[in-house]
């Protein structure tokens, strides 16, 4: 190899990802007919912004690179009849400034700023991150907390699956090779105080702990509540024991206590180089301690004349 | 494995149109620094990460590194040598020279890119607010206080003159 010297020109090396070919589709059924043809040799391109770095770094390699950004069907946020539908290709910026987000689903507007940072937010989409399954990404834990249902279609027809159903493990779900994820329907529910919470290296860098909760209260009871953790386990994981340990009770020093102490029984952790097993389960009861009070916090501000 | 397959790009880049034909696999920045010779854009980590590679495309920041070239069929590209050379962020630039917020400068065009976005919006920001802007950047050199300080004087004299227009 000749060695680069004063004088040479640096010829910019052309590309980085493995080969592949491209199609920029321009309907749905052009999506699903490539689905049903390719299967696992085809990857859906939306967002990118974590199928890039995949090729990028040539840890990705499909044959067929399926880019949906042109299908209209996939975009936009409404509301109607209780039940929010988010399209798969709204961008997190788009989420993250929706007045109907903010209004039915604050729980999804305030995780929404720990969501990667600006120049990301402006390219990914609300289908990516779910599809995608990044154990510590928000947005699963958010849609797991809300008891969202993903719409799934291919040739054959269309299916809904919950979202406790939907993930099942790292970057794993419950999408066969041939469907395509749609949109998410996620039911409003009015009332109910959201706290989202989460720890990280960097603001807007992958999580190392964190928490989706939400809680109705009747009379300074919890009468129902939700929790997702995330950034824990090889899925979000829902905190049945922690809620068992609040229902039926006030949100005070004893029920916070006894929420955290329930946590073991809710969360293995999985250690890696960003934090041990150990020090994620000490800061998810850290998370919880605090969603708790910044929950009654919020309450009790709210109830002031 | 077949051959490289490529396909013709139509897209105007700092107000030019452009058109070419481009591997299918290649990335934003790797065909506006090889093929156009726009190498103000830097490519530092290549996942997403560093931010050295931001770009404004369609009027939104984005990373160019995660994108590829055929996505910017029909865009409108705007990089460090437009954003330059239409003088939008002349004093930020100064700032920055004022402030020292550079020192090897390999996260300078990045840096002004993610910053323009917050002079744009035109609005007055906390120390905070513009570190967790600026969070998707990283530089080595200058532990980002100057950097930080050159953004708020630029806004606080945006600020200030404007006011002065009234």
């Amino acid at each position: 190899m000749a060695a680069f010297g004063p004088g040479q020109v640096y010829r910019e090396p052309g590309v980085k990802a493995p080969k592949f070919s491209y199609v920029r589709a321009a309907s749905l059924g052009q999506v699903l007919e490539l689905l049903e043809r390719y299967g696992e040799d085809a990857q859906i391109l939306a967002g990118g912004q974590s199928l890039m770095p995949a090729l990028n770094m040539r840890l990705s390699a499909p044959r067929l690179l399926v880019d949906i950004n042109g299908i209209a069907a996939l975009q936009g946020i409404t509301c109607k009849e209780g039940v929010v539908r988010i399209g798969a290709l709204a961008r997190h910026a788009e989420v993250a400034t929706s007045a109907s987000i903010r209004q039915y689903l604050p729980l999804i507007a305030a995780a929404m700023p720990h969501v990667a940072h600006l120049a990301v937010r402006n390219r990914g989409t609300f289908g990516g991150s779910i599809a995608l399954a990044d154990p510590a990404a928000e947005l699963p834990a958010c849609a797991l907390a809300l008891d969202a249902r993903f719409v799934l279609q291919s040739l054959a027809g269309r299916r809904e699956v919950a979202a406790a159903d939907f993930f099942k493990g790292f970057y794993a779900t419950a999408r066969l090779p041939n469907e395509l994820l749609i949109e998410a329907l996620i039911p409003v529910r009015q009332n109910w105080v959201p706290v989202f919470l989460e720890l990280a290296r960097r603001h807007g860098d992958f999580a190392i702990a964190g928490v989706a909760f939400q809680v109705l209260l009747a009379a300074g009871i919890v009468a129902d509540a939700r929790l997702a953790y995330f950034a824990s386990e090889a899925r979000p994981t829902l905190g049945l024991a922690t809620l068992a340990a609040i229902k039926g009770q006030r949100l005070d020093q004893t029920t916070t206590e006894a929420a955290v102490s329930a946590l073991p029984k809710d969360l293995a952790p999985i250690g890696n180089a960003a934090a041990s097993a150990k020090l994620r389960l000490h800061l998810q009861g850290v998370l919880t301690r605090r969603a708790l009070q910044q929950a009654q916090a919020t309450i009790t501000g709210n109830a002031r004349p | 494995m077949g051959g490289e397959e490529s396909m013709p790009i139509r897209l105007t880049v700092n107000g030019e149109a452009v058109t070419h034909v481009v591997p299918v696999r290649q990335h934003l920045v790797d065909f506006l620094r090889g093929t156009l010779g726009l190498t103000g854009t830097h490519v530092g980590c290549e996942h997403g990460v560093c931010g050295a590679c931001s770009l404004r495309v369609d009027g939104v920041l984005v990373r160019g590194c995660l994108m590829l070239a055929v996505q910017a069929h029909g865009a409108e590209v705007v990089t460090i040598e437009g954003l330059d050379a239409s003088g939008e962020i002349a004093d930020l630039q100064q700032a920055f020279v004022e402030r020292n917020a550079l020192q090897c400068g390999f996260c300078t065009p990045g840096m002004l890119m993610a910053a323009a976005e917050l002079l744009r919006a035109g609005e007055q920001q906390t120390r905070a607010a513009i570190r967790e802007h600026l969070a998707g950047n990283f530089c080595r050199c200058t532990g980002y206080h100057a950097i930080v300080d050159a953004v708020s004087a630029t806004l606080e004299r945006r600020a200030h003159a404007g006011g002065k227009r009234v």
